[in-house]
């Protein structure tokens, strides 16, 4: 184990390394392209064991993910935002093949007009797609985590494709220290892809031709069996890289100071790791509240959110608009809830294409709900 | 050599959801008899996407990735390059899409997969329309044909999609016709040998989509020949050579017969028939045609 100081998206080029990737397909945009200039880099020096396309597009990129994870291939790619969409219908074709590609999104707004900066519109679009999604909120969680992906997709019982997803130039470009393990411990814990199918032409099968009514719902229901699996095993790698590695971020969620408290708040990403602050802060002055930081998003850790309603009100924070209703997770939380227990759910809007959010804010927020003066849901940073 | 010496193996089986008689199959068949059991298909959103039987059952010998419409090319270079690196070695990757997915939608991803060096075969079976979803126009439509979206006739000329791929530089180019699978099975075994990606196209008259009788497959596909609308030609090393009838046609040892043949044989073109004869836009044709002879000739 050695400390690196580095960025997160060259810590992200560092865990595909790691991983013994055999294709990486990617094409570069802001603010993700410091991934695939590292991994170039990689290639270049010899220091890559695979191949790396380099496509003309974001959804040629996930296309040739999916040929490649089909002939049994271990296989990355990067992208955010504008990326991100393009490659829609695609990420819809590997879930559904149920290939365990890994893909690094560093959430950034979408346009127009254009934004360059953090804001979680561009992954939680992508909800429905099958992928399984992590949030990260250090870059030592954007190692482990892209590393533990890989094992968590090709799990016999999982195989689903997973994004791991960071805000942008928050984590992107900012060096921060990570522990790095040796690469025999990485082997250890990450053994070669076992593949359940493939593009065989000793066992030729066709893939994803005509599927009729009566059989496509069983497709549907094995990719909910899947994500239902991933649960369990989400938290069996979290503990697992504990054991080896010292180093835990949580399972589904990462619970900080939510023993005995009156309220929890809930958000994702980097806004995760400043509500650790404010927690700090709101405790100084005496609140009872905790965090609890959503690390996977799909699957949505419902359980683990209702347990925390049994004793607590929950305030959520979204860095995402579902434009019409409210923020995504403000959504799935309450929907969670529903006929479980009777909780009272707080929720805000804040951070979105890049502004600013500090510990401050995440507290003036709190404190308002806990003052009894919450006034509604709104975007914090309009009418906040 | 002839067509009873092709291989007997068959990497089409029974079962197949196609019509009888379909040019589809017809071609697929020569292809995969010259491709043989190392060959790896991607296949994107097109009439052999439907043909290929239901799940979970196939028509096909040869494992088979099916892909979206746009994103064949692109899955192709994946596949070509997990097998580079899992070291799995002389398997034929091989592109099977229609003039739809190859100059429209599929055009980008075929571009970047060329520029890219990919060691696969793309091969466009052109049938000059979207048939698939029915009969609409396509970049591949000639000039003055009916299609369900083009009801009057097709108000613009077909794309040179050989001259965009011949652009990329690529190792290996060919068109063939259904109607010479000789020529096709000669095609395809030559492409085999080589690395890199080789591109040939096969025009295939479809009887629904250009309306006539489906006993006239292979002569309205001979004619489209004959009469110069069709070229079969090589591109390999820069330079191009032409074969069979289109030789002749270019060497000036036969005259092209009359476009109005080719024309008259398809209900599509009746347009220009009936009611009465549709003087300037036969010429437009002819022209057309001509014009691409004399670029062929500067050419060679």
């Amino acid at each position: 184990m050695r400390i690196v100081v580095d960025t997160g998206n060259h810590i992200a080029a560092k865990a595909v390394q790691m991983a013994r990737v055999d294709v990486v397909a990617a094409y570069p945009i802001t603010p993700q392209t410091t991934i695939v200039e590292r991994i170039a880099e990689y290639v270049e020096k010899g220091e890559f064991h695979g191949d790396y396309i380099c496509v003309e597009s974001e959804h040629s990129a996930m296309s040739a993910c999916i040929g490649a994870s089909a002939v049994g291939a271990r296989t990355f790619t990067a992208t955010s935002s504008h990326g991100l969409l393009l490659m829609h219908e695609m990420l819809h074709w590997a879930a559904l093949a149920r290939l365990p590609i890994v893909m690094a999104n560093v959430n950034r707004a979408i346009g127009p007009g254009w934004n360059i900066w953090s804001d979680q519109n561009d992954s939680i679009s992508q909800r429905d797609t099958g992928w399984i999604q992590f949030y990260c909120s250090s870059n030592q969680e954007i190692f482990d985590t892209i590393i533990q992906a890989f094992k968590l997709g090709e799990h016999e019982k999982v195989q689903l494709p997973v994004m791991v997803n960071y805000d942008g130039f928050i984590l992107s470009h900012t060096s921060l220290p990570v522990k790095i393990p040796e690469q025999e411990e990485i082997d250890e814990f990450l053994p070669k892809r076992k593949i359940k199918w493939k593009l065989d032409i000793n066992n030729p099968i066709t893939h994803g031709n005509i599927i009729m009514p009566n059989d496509y719902p069983k497709i549907r229901r094995a990719m909910q069996e899947a994500h239902e699996n991933a649960h369990g095993i989400i938290k069996e790698i979290s503990r697992e890289w504990e054991e080896r590695f010292g180093i835990y971020h949580g399972e589904l969620l990462e619970l900080y100071k939510c023993d005995d408290v009156d309220y929890v708040l809930l958000s994702m990403g980097a806004l995760g790791a400043e509500s650790k602050v404010a927690v700090d802060e709101m405790r100084k002055k005496g609140r009872k509240i905790g965090l609890a930081r959503v690390r996977v998003l799909r699957p949505f850790p419902k359980k683990e959110v209702i347990e925390l309603a049994r004793h607590s009100d929950l305030i959520v924070i979204d860095r995402n608009i579902s434009v019409g209703m409210e923020g995504a997770l403000f959504t799935e939380i309450k929907a969670s809830l529903y006929g479980e227990v009777d909780a009272k759910v707080y929720g805000y809007i804040a951070g979105l294409g890049g502004k600013d959010v500090t510990f401050k804010d995440i507290s003036k927020m709190c404190e308002r709900v806990m003052d009894g003066k919450y006034g509604g849901y709104m975007i914090f940073d309009v009418e906040g | 050599m002839a067509i009873k010496d092709l291989p007997k193996e068959e990497y089409v089986l029974p079962g197949s959801a196609a019509c009888p008689g379909c040019p589809a199959t017809i071609a697929l068949r020569t292809v995969l008899k010259a491709l043989g059991k190392r060959t790896i298909l991607v296949i994107p959103a097109w009439w052999t996407a439907v043909i290929q039987s239901w799940y979970p059952h196939t028509s096909f010998k040869v494992p088979i990735l099916n892909i979206a419409f746009e994103a064949a090319a692109a899955a192709a270079s994946g596949v070509s390059s997990g097998l580079k690196v899992l070291g799995e070695k002389d398997i034929n990757v091989v592109v099977w899409a229609g003039d739809g997915g190859t100059y429209d939608i599929g055009i980008q991803a075929l571009s970047g997969a060329l520029e890219r060096n990919t060691d696969f075969i793309y091969i466009c079976y052109n049938n000059q329309i979207y048939s698939n979803t029915g009969i609409q126009r396509s970049g591949a439509t000639p000039y003055a044909a009916w299609t369900t979206t083009t009801v009057g006739g097709k108000r613009e000329f077909n794309k040179d999609m050989g001259a965009i791929v011949m652009a990329h530089r690529i190792p290996y180019v060919a068109t063939a016709c259904i109607s010479y699978p000789e020529d096709l099975y000669k095609k395809v075994m030559k492409a085999k040998e080589i690395r890199g990606p080789k591109y040939i196209e096969i025009l295939t008259p479809c009887p629904p989509g250009w309306r006539f009788s489906m006993d006239k497959t292979v002569e309205v596909g001979r004619l489209a020949v004959e009469t110069g609308a069709w070229p079969l030609y090589e591109y390999e090393n820069g330079k191009m050579s032409f074969n069979g009838f289109s030789k002749l046609i270019l060497e000036g040892k036969v005259k092209r017969k009359p476009i109005e043949e080719w024309l008259k044989m398809q209900g599509r073109f009746r347009n220009l028939f009936k009611p009465k004869r549709d003087e300037e836009r036969i010429r437009r044709i002819e022209e057309f045609i001509e014009r691409m002879w004399e670029d062929f000739r500067s050419k060679v």
